[in-house]
């Protein structure tokens, strides 16, 4: 402990704290759990997907608020992991870039084995959904809902991981706001219509999406849709979404009328 | 005076806040349940998943897990403990297995899954479990856990958000208490799937974490047999 001096004689007086050097935990001192326990400070709000005839479908927007402050407004949220997954998050932002470190590490580490393997989309999944796990139990979540999908050797693949480590695998995967909203739309649409084709898969993100927008405050119409299927990953260039008018005035009372 | 020259200032971060503190349990809801007969053990357990609401996650988890040839393991409660208690208990009666040369019996499972439910005495798994299959004398036998491992064999048994509503109908039905009329006894394995059946069904009528599918398994001599069986979706 630092005591104070009236007259501080050089040499005497410890300025700059050599003999009790600050390090991160003595500023910042872990005194118990609560300490650890964390609040989400940037996050991304929904993430929606949909297994489709031959591949999956992951959509998301590129908003992250801080608060209810809409903070950055071009943010990717989905990011590609080896040559198979694709994973979507929701949640704290620095969290879900923490993980794409430890998950980029686990793709090197794999691909220098060499050995002509490459990891699956289940597997990334499993290894998440410990991470996550692994962290809730240490009362130090990673404040995420993450959404994995992939293709791989003929086959789709579509699971969910949140921050207790919960996990599941389904046709249609949903987090946040997606799960009350979107969720009831893409379940009747996928009973409507089977066979969903690439293009109907699409569309059908995209109109949750937009759907979205309209209720969900902190989402934004600034979005991105992932595909994976025979072809490989691909995720699109940020897409500006059609919405209604939002003029005022005369044009605004026009437009209502329409709706 | 106590004045200190600090570089770094401890300050009371003041931060927008949302979400409400972590939380690290979730109920995950479903029922499962166990008739053990003479010569076989029926266990049954519903697919939903719910978000600890009134959501639906998914409607096709399966809550019975396959521990050896004579015994599976029911859990309803948080899915994410479920997960890590399955993983575990997969992995220790695979190196018993290594070691002995042979699968461990079900009642020494039994007695494996209290310990490795006490093991996390201060940090519970959030699991309500059955273990049922058939003993050393090939009889249907069934275990009852609470989260922390207090146990009990009996001959029927019943776990989870449909607990209250199942247990009253196996009473009646399968262990046919105070009944003056109709003789108690075995009944049959037909028989055991029917009640089982009708119990699920019951339960996913009035508990809302209860429904969509039932798997519904018969352990016996000859091993393990899975039936999907449907349940109401809403």
């Amino acid at each position: 402990m630092q005591q104070h001096v009236s007259f501080p004689v050089f040499g005497q007086n410890d300025y700059f704290n050599y003999k009790n050097p600050q390090t991160l935990e003595n500023r910042m001192p872990v005194v118990d759990a609560k300490k650890k326990t964390q609040d989400p400070i940037v996050t991304g709000t929904s993430v929606i997907a949909i297994k489709y005839n031959g591949g999956v479908v992951m959509g998301t927007d590129m908003l992250c608020s801080y608060g209810s402050l809409a903070r950055f407004n071009s943010i990717q949220r989905m990011e590609k992991f080896g040559s198979y997954t694709i994973i979507g998050a929701g949640g704290e932002l620095s969290d879900f870039q923490s993980l794409s470190n430890t998950l980029n590490d686990l793709v090197t580490l794999d691909h220098c084995i060499d050995d002509g393997s490459k990891l699956s989309p289940s597997e990334i999944y499993n290894y998440v959904a410990r991470v996550m796990y692994n962290h809730r139990n240490k009362g130090d979540p990673l404040w995420n809902s993450l959404v994995v999908m992939g293709y791989q050797n003929g086959s789709s693949f579509l699971g969910k991981v949140d921050l207790v480590g919960t996990c599941f695998k389904d046709d249609i995967v949903c987090t946040g706001y997606g799960a009350h909203i979107a969720l009831p739309l893409m379940r009747k649409a996928a009973l409507d219509n089977p066979n969903m084709n690439l293009e109907q898969a699409k569309k059908l993100i995209e109109d949750c999406l937009r759907v979205l927008f309209y209720r969900d405050a902190r989402s934004s119409k600034k979005i991105q849709i992932s595909v994976a299927n025979e072809n490989g990953l691909e995720i699109s260039e940020p897409i500006e979404l059609d919405t209604y008018m939002w003029q005022s005035g005369e044009a605004a009372v026009k437009s209502f009328s329409q709706v | 005076m106590d004045l200190k020259l600090s570089p770094f200032p401890t300050l009371e971060k003041q931060m927008p806040i949302e979400h409400g503190r972590f939380e690290a349990y979730v109920d995950n809801g479903g029922t499962v349940l166990a008739v053990g007969g003479p010569d076989y053990c029926v266990i049954a357990g519903d697919t939903r998943m719910s978000d600890g609401g009134y959501g639906i996650q998914t409607r096709k988890y399966t809550k019975i897990f396959q521990l050896t040839d004579k015994c599976v393991l029911a859990t309803s409660g948080m899915q994410a403990d479920t997960l890590a208690l399955q993983k575990r208990l997969k992995t220790m009666l695979s190196h018993y297995q290594k070691e002995h040369g042979k699968p461990m019996s079900t009642p020494a499972i039994a007695q494996f899954l209290s310990n490795t439910l006490y093991y996390k005495r201060f940090f519970p798994y959030y699991t309500f479990n059955i273990v049922a299959g058939i003993d050393e004398k090939g009889e249907g036998c069934a275990w009852t856990y609470d989260a922390v491992g207090s146990h009990e064999r009996v001959k029927y048994a019943s776990q989870g958000s449909g607990n209250q509503l199942v247990i009253p109908l196996l009473d009646n039905q399968v262990a046919k208490f105070n009944q003056q009329i109709i003789a108690g006894g075995n009944v049959t394995s037909q028989q055991a799937v029917s009640f089982v059946k009708d119990a699920i069904t019951s339960a996913g009528e009035r508990d809302i974490y209860t429904g969509d599918y039932a798997d519904i398994v018969v352990v016996d001599k000859d091993g393990v047999h899975w039936e999907k069986f449907e349940l109401k979706l809403d």
